[in-house]
């Protein structure tokens, strides 16, 4: 049985040993710190934590004073009310005057489960890929996102990190290559490239093995960094499969899918499919009947692999 | 400088307004006057610890334009001060200006942060003064902000937040002028006594005359030196303050005068013919 844990787990992981090894990291949360783990920080670094109380925008604000007076602030809460509540302010006060704010977004996906579509970020990706100079990043399990989220603090610009809320299996160690920007290959492949991200390169793994028991062989990517995409890592592949698929827990419009279809417009034409959550908002439900039913599984994956392989 | 000299800052910084909004053919002339002794007094009655030889000195005091949009009498005494050329002032809105519309942090030397959508302003204080003090550090942060501007939910969740902190290293100026692009505040949604408002919300709040120099003056003073809350100066101003046909009237929040307005407009400020 392969080992689960939430992906916030990591989050707040990273946070404390950031907390630990540096004094200029700040953690800031939206009245939901035990959700993102950021309570974690108050009970270590009470000095390094503050409760904004529910006020995302204020949260932003607040952050971006703290990076213009030298600091480097984690903001953290439910990605629908930062991505989403937040836009103008993470655009025109974060990323126009290029400030060093960390961007938390957790419960993302739709196997957030029985709270429902209000709580449901299927939009986030899109929201803040269009952002200019925005480091978008989107881990598989528990420990790629400790090491985004560390990797964040290295970084000199805005960055978004989603995670979600559910245990998902964790398919990465502490020795698994992380860097941001660089898409981590997970089986090689020649009929077909899978580009997932998020718990849907799990699901990626799963559908690659079952294909190839039908002789159809998978390559399977985790594209973790969805902006700067990793144009180099996608073209390569597809122009050895000739034809892809992206699986994400997002809308289809303007995430993952969004992404490696300006890439390979641009660079190089190819049939492409998707597995996304298809211009609908998500309901309440447990989190594994909602993934099944959404298709966000390895069968979805299957079945968007045969339709794109009958275009090749 | 004295009172008389803060004087005739203001006036210049008036005048400066009224060129560059005219020569940029569009801008907001309106809350520019309106807030041009609070300017004086900021960057020329030693209320703000500046070095304009180097506008990136970490000891600075720093300022949020909360209401990005009177970016202009801001340019104006950025270049008066000797960040850059006075002559810079003549580009404002054109293509490769070093002053953009809206400030823009990264364009103009001087400018503490980029702004022009309203309500944002006193968050990012709040987070700078914070930032201060954990620092240890004694620098104060100043937040402009209009009373229009008080429409926006942000404004009162920053309220809450610098009190809630206790950041007397916070001053808020609100400019009091009563009127917005549409109209008139109380006509347009009322905000009814807004003093009363930052009061309740745990502010130490001084009222004054915004456009009386030695009001201006003490109020800063009184604010320094207060401990334990953030102030707020609640200043009562004239929108379009020196120009009679612009006082008073939201059609001048964001219209640039022909040549013969315009012209009239600098015998008004320069003291010529009567306002």
């Amino acid at each position: 049985m392969i080992e689960k844990v939430p992906m916030r787990d990591g989050y707040g992981k990273a946070l404390l040993e950031l907390c630990a090894k540096r004094d200029d990291v700040m953690v800031l949360d939206a009245d939901v710190a035990k959700s993102t783990r950021t309570v974690w920080i108050k009970d270590k670094f009470p000095d390094r934590f503050i409760d904004m109380g529910i006020s995302e925008q204020d949260m932003v604000g607040t952050a971006s004073g703290l990076a213009l007076s030298g600091m480097i602030p984690f903001i953290s809460t439910y990605c629908v009310f930062l991505a989403g509540r937040a836009w103008d302010q993470i655009r025109t006060t974060v990323c126009y005057n290029k400030l060093n704010v960390k961007l938390g977004g957790a419960h993302a996906g739709i196997s957030v489960g029985p709270d429902g579509a209000t709580h449901q970020a299927l939009e986030d990706i899109a929201l803040m890929r269009v952002l200019p100079g925005m480091t978008v990043i989107a881990p598989c399990d528990a420990e790629e996102t400790r090491k985004a989220t560390l990797a964040m603090a290295e970084i000199d610009g805005p960055c978004f990190v989603r995670f979600g809320r559910e245990a998902v299996p964790v398919v990465t160690d502490e020795n698994t290559p992380f860097e941001v920007g660089k898409a981590r290959l997970v089986r090689e492949g020649s009929d077909v490239s899978i580009f997932a991200c998020g718990p849907m390169v799990y699901e990626a793994t799963a559908a690659a093995e079952q294909l190839a028991q039908e002789g159809i062989s998978a390559e399977v990517f985790d594209l973790h960094t969805i902006k700067p995409i990793d144009t180099e890592a996608v073209v390569a592949s597809v122009k050895k499969t000739g034809c892809a698929v992206t699986a994400e827990e997002h809308q289809y419009y303007g995430g993952l899918h969004g992404a490696v279809s300006e890439c390979l417009t641009a660079n190089y034409p190819a049939p492409l499919e998707a597995v996304a959550v298809y211009d609908r908002f998500g309901e309440s439900g447990d989190p594994g009947e909602l993934m099944k039913k959404y298709k966000l599984t390895a069968e979805g994956i299957i079945e968007k692999v045969r339709a794109v392989l009958k275009r090749k | 400088m004295n009172v008389k000299e803060l004087q005739e800052v203001a006036r210049t910084l008036r005048t400066d307004v009224l060129t560059m909004v005219h020569k940029a053919g569009s801008g907001h002339p309106g809350g520019s006057l309106s807030m041009a002794e609070v300017v004086a007094a900021l960057y020329f009655g030693d209320v703000m610890k500046l070095d304009p030889k180097n506008p990136d000195w970490d000891g600075r005091d720093r300022f949020i334009l909360s209401k990005g949009h009177v970016a202009p009498v801001i340019y104006s005494a950025l270049a008066r001060k000797g960040y850059f050329p006075v002559e810079e002032l003549w580009t404002l809105r054109k293509l490769g200006s070093s002053l953009q519309g809206h400030p823009h942090k990264d364009s103009t030397p001087g400018l503490d942060c980029s702004s022009g959508s309203l309500g944002q302003g006193l968050s990012i204080a709040n987070g700078l003064a914070i930032g201060f003090k954990k620092q240890g550090k004694s620098n104060r942060v100043y937040c402009m902000l209009g009373d229009g501007e008080m429409q926006e939910g942000q404004v009162w969740e920053a309220m809450m937040t610098a009190a809630h902190h206790k950041l007397d290293n916070v001053c808020a100026i609100m400019d009091h002028n009563l009127v917005q692009l549409d109209g008139n505040v109380p006509d347009i949604k009322d905000i009814g006594d807004i003093a009363a408002k930052w009061h309740d919300f745990g502010w130490n709040v001084i009222q004054l005359d915004g456009h009386d120099m030695e009001q201006v003056m003490a109020a800063f003073r009184l604010a320094a030196a207060y401990k334990g809350k953030p102030t707020v100066l609640v200043a009562r101003c004239i929108k379009g303050k020196g120009v009679s046909f612009m006082e008073n009237d939201c059609n001048w929040h964001g219209a640039a005068p022909n040549k013969e307005q315009y012209e009239q407009a600098m015998r008004e400020v320069n003291g010529e013919v009567s306002a």
